[in-house]
């Protein structure tokens, strides 16, 4: 890994050198080795803090909306599924693309701080990466223990970009995406919403979800319109405000591509991702299968009609 | 301050007999905002309407409820009435308390209070309501005719003799439909060729039609006045306009052992033919399953023969794009798939046929020429029977719930046909009921049974199983209450017919519905027959309901007076009830316009103060309120909440259930 944060440092330094580009959106060290965090590098020296490592989770893309309304060209780097939220945000014309000098980067799982607090880890003093393994503290997990439950099931490819940087090493899914929301939809109704309950009772209403989510960039959120007509209301029950997630999973659906930043960010660590991987696997079951992102141009099955389109009576008999 | 008038209809003892609709406007009387609330016996009467008209003048009325029946039926009458009092029409709103309540509801308590809660909603939303207007359109001056059975022909000629462009699309090689497979036609008995094909061969020569067969619809857009429709020329792999029907083709074509459709099939044709000798255009098509240079390159006798060079091997599907003012859907009918029904033989015995093969059978452009025998062993049946209902009036859930309306008149006919001819022929038919309703008809009926001695056998039959090379129709004779069993040699089975099955897929692209059977649902069952509830789609022949031919043929013209009137219309007024994007919400994603079925949206970059001095240039959405039908589609497919449409905003809808849900 430590030679592909090379290649990638050699690039951006090139790159703004040669003035092709004014700034780069990248990664930068935080203070204890695993709080990495996205960052616009605007110059050679502030590069030295540039970092690609097995702690870069975090997707960029969504920062490319106000970036690309600024002055000159930004580089960006892209793992696989930062791609796909990238794609997607072009095709709704949130992204100028004109504006983005785009590189690919590979990526083999990135880890999850939750995982490493329960293998009693609070502090990282060093880590090495192999495609299948990682050491941290002297410690060796299997990819499979230690990476975020997006990082386990990723069958995400890399695409079309202005350039890639790869040293061809893959490392497949270790689990079945649909795994949980299978066991899910197997579930009464009332085993269901006891499972949500006791889930979003721990939401705080943060908002972390939905200001890292990319595929919400709405220039006012729906849920801070005054004039929407549903603001202060009282709730007629506890459970009202969670709806909030079950709206947004709504706004999302057809336009997720599934890159899990919603659950990485929850503070209260809820596996949000489950409500819109449940709107991609009806998508995959009624339409065939979907990935959102995966082009910039088509337009998705929710917003799409073709002779082969399930009639609601395929779906809820009748 | 709003000053709002409620008006509560009676619709006779439509509502007023489960709604007490005194109590209805007494207690909305109460409710903020009204200032006069009546009740009067028919609110759409002329008198109901200067009761509405003197209270806006008397009151200075701001806005009106009308609690009555669905907006569908007098939304139109009642903004008329307060246009015509100096109210703007969009400050009308309908509370539906007949279909919605009176007519579903049996206990006055519940209803009544239903009703109450129902114009409660109204008022609620009409304290929203903003004063609209519409725009104008112009009407593309042509017609489209989906389908060239009798229907669609007869609607295109009556189109066209008002002086009006027409296309009709239809997706066999030939114009025609099933008529044209007929032998003679009820009650008069004049062969159905005699009187079908002059009636072709006028549409092909009438200058103002334009007809294209072997073609389908590919999509539709646009809407009342101005449809976009693609039309997809399926390759036939002849020059159509090169081929003069000559037919030499078809004699030098080696490969013969196509199916002939035209003859359901009881005969072979070539791979390459004209349907029949009256098809129109007179023009051949290659079957390219079938046909040896298309499917192995090795042949081409065809393309050597033809002295005007009309074959084309490489010929591909075409798709033209055309503009129509008014669309008429003509799409027809065929007889149901017997699969579900093996107790009658249909599958297993050859001499087992539908009364449309037996049209072929007894047809003299038919695969015997018009001799009737068996197609076993060509030999001439001394006993035939008819069993009547096969699928229809079927709620078992293997057919069709309804009645098929034109078999019982078709065995009458072909009964009475074949005793005439072959007067030594036994004749014995199975029904449930005889239904011959109609000019003429029950006259008809009776002749075959008391003139030409056909056997009628109340009755159904259980199965038809061979005996010493007879099929022998097993069923109960309910009048003499007995079972018997009949020795016959032919067996013809009345099936059912359904609406053909392309309609779902047009019935989609012009948004038009359909109800549980595939049939399109008319505008109003008894006083709008034969257009669509989609305006500019307009409803001709059996895809509306079964039909026979008079009947089909009355229904065409109805329809083609209807388009005539639509077409004659210079200019349209345009629903003002149209889309319309807040730009301060707006992101500019696109997802409106891709769900806008009228292409109504388009994005401009517009620059926005963001303070400070800054601004910054955004994409936003614009809706051209000519085009925009108001469907509403993009308000809820956007992810921002920016697409609103006017007189049915989100806030309005949001009042409407909330005042439901209050108490």
């Amino acid at each position: 890994m430590q030679k592909l944060e090379t290649l990638m440092l050699e690039k951006a330094k090139n790159l703004l050198s040669s003035g092709e580009v004014s700034r780069v959106l990248g990664w930068k060290k935080g203070e204890l080795g695993y709080d990495v965090e996205p960052s616009v590098f605007t110059s050679a020296q502030s590069l030295d803090n540039f970092v690609y490592n097995v702690f870069c989770g975090a997707n960029l893309s969504k920062y490319l909306v106000q970036e690309t309304k600024k002055e000159g060209k930004i580089l960006v780097f892209l793992k696989p599924c930062d791609s796909y939220s990238f794609n997607q945000l072009i095709k709704e014309h949130r992204i100028n693309k004109d504006k983005v000098y785009t590189v690919g980067v590979e990526c083999q799982g990135k880890i999850d701080n939750y995982k490493l607090k329960e293998n009693g880890i609070e502090v990282v003093e060093s880590f090495d990466e192999e495609v299948d393994f990682v050491t941290v503290n002297g410690k060796k997990f299997t990819k499979g223990e230690i990476v975020l439950g997006k990082c386990s099931v990723c069958e995400k490819k890399l695409l079309d970009y202005d350039e890639v940087i790869s040293i061809n090493e893959k490392r497949s899914p270790d689990k079945d995406r649909f795994e949980m929301v299978k066991k899910l939809e197997s579930m009464t109704a009332d085993e269901r919403y006891a499972f949500w309950k006791d889930q979003l009772s721990n939401c705080i209403r943060c908002n972390a979800c939905r200001n890292v989510c990319p595929a919400c960039t709405c220039t006012k959120c729906v849920f801070d319109n005054d004039n929407s007509g549903i603001a202060s209301k009282a709730n007629s029950d506890s459970f009202e405000e969670k709806m909030f997630h079950i709206i947004r999973a709504f706004h999302v659906a057809g336009r997720c591509t599934d890159c899990g930043e919603c659950s990485r960010v929850c503070p209260q660590h809820i596996p949000l991702h489950l409500l819109n991987r449940k709107f991609i696997g009806d998508i995959n079951r009624l339409y065939g299968t979907y990935q959102a992102g995966e082009d910039t141009t088509s337009k998705g099955p929710l917003t799409d009609y073709t002779k082969q389109d399930v009639d609601p009576s395929d779906v809820f008999g009748g | 301050m709003q000053k709002i008038g409620v008006f509560v209809c009676w619709c006779g003892s439509n509502i007023a007999a489960t709604v007490d609709v005194k109590k209805v406007a007494e207690v909305l009387k109460a409710e903020p905002g009204v200032v006069i609330s009546e009740n009067y016996q028919y609110m759409c009467s002329e008198n109901g309407q200067a009761l509405i008209r003197n209270a806006i003048k008397e009151h200075g009325l701001t806005g009106v409820v009308v609690c009555s029946c669905s907006p569908r039926m007098h939304e139109a009458t009642f903004r008329k009435t307060c246009e015509s009092a100096g109210l703007n029409p969009y400050m009308v709103e309908i509370a539906n308390i007949r279909e919605q309540c009176s007519w579903i509801h049996k206990d006055i308590e519940e209803a009544t209070e239903k009703a109450i809660i129902l114009g409660r909603s109204a008022i609620a939303k009409l304290k929203l309501n903003a004063p609209l207007t519409s725009g104008e359109s112009a009407v593309v001056k042509r017609a489209l005719v989906i389908g060239g059975g009798i229907a669609g022909i007869q609607s295109a000629l009556d189109i066209a003799e008002a002086g009006f462009e027409v296309d009709i699309v239809e997706q066999s090689p030939t114009i025609g439909g099933n008529m044209a497979k007929l032998d003679k036609t009820f009650p008069t008995l004049d062969c159905a060729a005699c009187i079908l094909t002059p009636k072709m061969v006028d549409c092909a020569q009438n200058e103002k039609i334009d007809i294209m067969t072997f073609s389908e619809i590919e999509s539709v857009k646009g809407f009342v006045g101005n449809f976009k429709v693609q039309i997809r020329r399926k390759a036939r792999f002849v020059d159509e306009k090169k081929c003069t029907g000559c037919g030499e083709c078809m004699q030098k074509c080696p490969s013969k052992k196509g199916l002939n459709d035209f003859n359901m099939g009881l005969n072979t044709r070539p791979a390459i033919y004209i349907p029949f000798a009256q098809a129109i255009p007179n023009v051949a098509i290659i079957d390219p399953e079938q046909c040896l240079k298309i499917k192995n390159g090795k042949c081409g006798l065809c393309a050597m023969k033809c002295n005007v060079n009309a074959i084309d091997y490489t010929q591909k599907d075409e798709i033209i794009e055309r503009e129509y003012g008014a669309i008429v859907v003509a799409t027809g009918y065929k007889p149901i798939s017997l699969e579900n029904f093996n107790e009658y033989g249909y599958s297993s015995y050859k001499d087992v046929v539908t009364s449309l093969e037996l049209e072929r059978l007894m047809n003299a452009a038919g695969p015997s020429d018009g001799h009737l025998v068996r197609p076993s062993d060509h030999k001439e049946p001394k006993v035939i029977t008819f069993i009547q209902c096969v699928g229809s009036r079927d709620t078992s859930g293997c057919g069709k719930p309804y009645c098929s309306k034109i078999c019982c008149m078709y065995t009458a006919k072909h009964a009475m046909l074949i005793r005439e001819k072959y007067p030594d022929t036994e004749v014995h038919v199975f029904y449930i009921d005889v239904r011959t309703p109609g000019k003429n008809y029950d006259e008809f009926f009776r002749r075959a049974v008391e003139q030409y001695g056909v056997d009628y056998i109340k009755g159904m039959v259980g199965k038809v199983y061979e005996e010493n090379g007879k099929l022998m129709v097993q069923g109960s004779d309910l009048i003499n209450n007995e079972q018997v069993v009949i020795p016959s040699d032919l067996v013809v089975l009345a099936a059912a017919i359904e609406p053909n099955p392309s309609v779902r897929n047009i019935a989609t692209m012009v948004t038009a519905s359909i109800d549980t059977n595939n049939f399109l649902t008319e505008a109003h069952a008894k006083l709008r027959p034969v257009e669509s509830p989609t305006a500019g789609i307009f409803l001709s022949g059996v895809c509306q309901g079964p039909k026979d031919i008079p009947e089909t043929v009355s229904q065409a013209s109805a329809c083609a007076a209807k388009v005539i009137g639509l077409l004659a219309k210079d200019k349209l007024k345009c629903n003002a009830c149209v889309s319309h994007s807040d730009e301060m919400l707006c992101t500019g994603c696109s997802v409106c316009a891709n769900v806008c079925p009228y292409g109504a949206i388009t994005y401009v970059d517009k620059e926005f103060r963001l303070g400070g001095g800054k601004t910054e240039v955004r994409r936003v959405a614009t809706v051209n309120d000519a085009v925009c039908q108001g469907c509403g589609a993009c308000t809820v497919a956007c992810p921002s909440g920016a697409m609103d449409l006017k007189g049915f905003s989100n806030k309005q809808i949001m009042a409407e259930v909330d005042a439901i849900c209050k108490r």
